[in-house]
């Protein structure tokens, strides 16, 4: 079950083959839903399910896919699950959905996934796919809440919705940092994770 | 001198490689060139000398900033008295007010920001640059003064290490750094940098001064009436009597310390041109830009952004504008190095500071951004200036031959 590739497609992705960090795939996304640590975990749940299941799918398939019409069918896999995990966080989790908005939708055109279905998921059978899925999905997830954990904590002063700074700081003259709730910040936070991340990878640093 | 030298040289061996203080190695560096003229010289190739290196650049735009530091810390006192209804005190007292106002501020920002410039230079083992003496003395100078201490500080730490530091220190930032630190200020405080409380220190500074404020006392900047003002703009300083655009040419109105008075402002740009420090093109062509675009502006005006009403010279005479033109505009790093290059990059400094201004009711300053915009611009445009130039001759080339 979880032979020494297999484990290599799930804890890679963690670290040494991070898609965020590593690859700089999901960028976009990671921008726009980290604001707060809600969203984002709720985003990084529904990515981690679709990326595995489409992994899956398209692994089962992946014979039987004409190449020249791949992407095609990838994109129809992927839509379908996207538009299952949206319907699902409507139903149930309104107000998260309402704070994603278009960018569950957008989980369709995340790079992440057509990477790996391009890369993992059309060469390697289900179960290696399935786990790969996990993997990264699970790597972006880290990024994504180390992120959405300074911009909240700076940005409104809360972690998950809950005051954290306490009302002393801002009697004796601490605010909360406007920028930190803007794209920019978002961008320069997931900057210096890559820098430490490099910084403590010696073979990550490019010559 | 004979001592210091001597002093110098006992104590060098312990900040070399293997010394008890190794590891202030460039604090060393940094004293011995400050105190004394390096006796090293280049031993290979020819070398173009001048004697304007980059401390003698630095401290020329630190000289031609002082008639606006000066001017600054007097209108701050200025201010103050006007705004707790003590006019008739003396020019020295608001003098002495303002500058006990700005020192902390000085002292922070410098201790900040060389804090990390010694820092860096010890980690990446390179001389301390002096980059920093013109950065240290302009972040004062944009900062509104009520701007708490450790906001100032905090942006300057942010700005030295993401716009600086991580560019490969002096002389390779994209951003003007000083920019960057009020921009980071703009953005995270909002409400510290704009409207009635930002500009217009009333609490004693340093023990000095304070008191109640008079009943008619508004805060806001000219340029910050006219933005929120209905149908005609009508000015005033703090007590609510009308100014116009005198006031604004000498100074005497609300706003960041080094930017409210013009004529101090144009003493420093001609202290910069005649020791050809700063950039004459870039400096003129953000004028023009800048009054042809308020010259287009006032002959649409418009009472859905009543900035347009302001004629041209008022416009120019008001805000960051002429600050920004002469020093922030001309750095010699982040602005274009091409002459074509450098009068397309002032016209579109000028052209957007007032576009911002006018149009973007969001904010009533644009200058900020306007120089932000155009640094980020100001490699593509010396680019296309310099392959423009190589075709042109290539193709005259081709018709000679």
């Amino acid at each position: 079950m979880l032979s020494k590739k297999n484990k290599e497609a799930l804890f890679n992705p963690l670290s040494k083959d991070n898609p965020v960090l590593v690859q700089i795939l999901g960028i976009c996304s990671s921008l726009a839903v980290t604001a707060s640590l809600e969203p984002a975990i709720v985003m990084g749940i529904s990515v981690i399910a679709v990326l595995a299941f489409s992994n899956v799918i398209i692994s089962f398939l992946r014979k039987t896919i004409p190449t020249n019409i791949r992407i095609i069918v990838q994109l129809v896999v992927v839509a379908a699950l996207v538009i299952i995990v949206q319907q699902i966080l409507t139903a149930y989790q309104y107000d998260v959905s309402k704070q994603l908005s278009v960018f569950i939708g957008l989980i369709i055109t995340n790079c992440i996934l057509m990477g790996r279905l391009e890369a993992f998921a059309m060469h390697n059978s289900p179960w290696p796919s399935f786990l790969d899925g996990v993997g990264n999905g699970l790597g972006y997830t880290i990024i994504l809440l180390v992120v959405a954990f300074f911009r909240e904590l700076l940005g409104s002063g809360k972690l998950f919705g809950y005051q954290v700074v306490p009302q002393w700081c801002y009697d004796h003259g601490y605010e909360n940092n406007g920028l930190m709730i803007l794209a920019p910040m978002a961008l320069i936070t997931v900057g210096c994770i890559i820098w430490w991340h490099r910084a403590h990878n010696k073979d990550l640093q490019e010559n | 001198m004979k001592a210091l030298r001597n002093f110098m040289n006992k104590i060098e061996p312990s900040f070399r490689p293997g010394g008890k203080l190794a590891k202030l190695e460039s604090v060393y560096d940094g004293m011995e060139t400050f105190l004394f003229t390096p006796n090293t010289t280049s031993r290979s190739g020819s070398h173009i000398h001048d004697g304007n290196d980059l401390k003698r650049t630095m401290i020329t735009v630190v000289v031609a900033l002082i008639p606006a530091l000066l001017f600054g810390m007097y209108n701050i006192g200025y201010q103050h008295y006007l705004a707790i209804g003590e006019n008739s005190t003396g020019w020295f007292t608001m003098f002495l007010y303002g500058l006990l106002a700005m020192l902390p501020v000085i002292v922070v920002s410098y201790a900040v920001g060389l804090g990390i410039e010694f820092i860096s230079a010890q980690i990446h083992h390179k001389e301390i640059q002096e980059g920093f003496l013109v950065t240290g003395i302009l972040i004062p100078l944009i900062v509104p003064i009520n701007t708490p201490l450790w906001m100032t500080a905090v942006a300057t730490a942010f700005a030295v290490i993401f716009a600086k530091e991580i560019f490969g220190g002096t002389g390779m930032n994209i951003f003007n750094v000083a920019l960057i630190t009020r921009a980071f200020l703009f953005f995270s405080y909002p409400s510290r940098m704009s409207g009635d409380e930002a500009f217009v220190k009333v609490d004693s500074a340093l023990g000095m001064g304070g008191g109640t404020v008079v009943d008619t006392f508004t805060g806001a900047t000219p340029l910050g009436q006219v933005a929120t003002s209905v149908g005609d703009p009508v000015m005033t300083d703090v007590l609510g009597q009308p100014i116009g655009m005198f006031d604004a040419l000498f100074g005497y109105i609300p706003g960041s310390p080094g930017e409210t008075s013009v004529i101090a402002i144009l003493i420093g740009a001609a202290i910069l041109l005649i020791t050809g420090i700063a950039s004459w093109r870039i400096m003129c062509s953000v004028f023009v830009g800048g009054l042809g675009m308020a010259a287009l502006v006032h002959a649409l005006p418009s009472a859905t952004y009543p900035a347009s009403m302001l004629d041209p010279i008022t416009q120019l005479c008001l805000g960051g504008f002429a600050f920004g033109a002469v020093f922030m505009a001309t750095d010699p790093v982040t602005g274009a190095r091409t002459r074509v290059g450098q009068y397309i990059y002032g016209l579109l400094i000028g052209v957007f500071a007032i576009l911002i201004r006018v149009y973007n009711s969001g904010y009533p300053e644009g200058m900020m951004l306007a120089i932000l915009l155009m640094n980020a611009f100001a490699p593509l445009i010396d680019h296309c200036v310099v392959s423009f130039n190589i075709k042109r001759r290539a193709r005259r080339a081709a018709t000679r031959g």
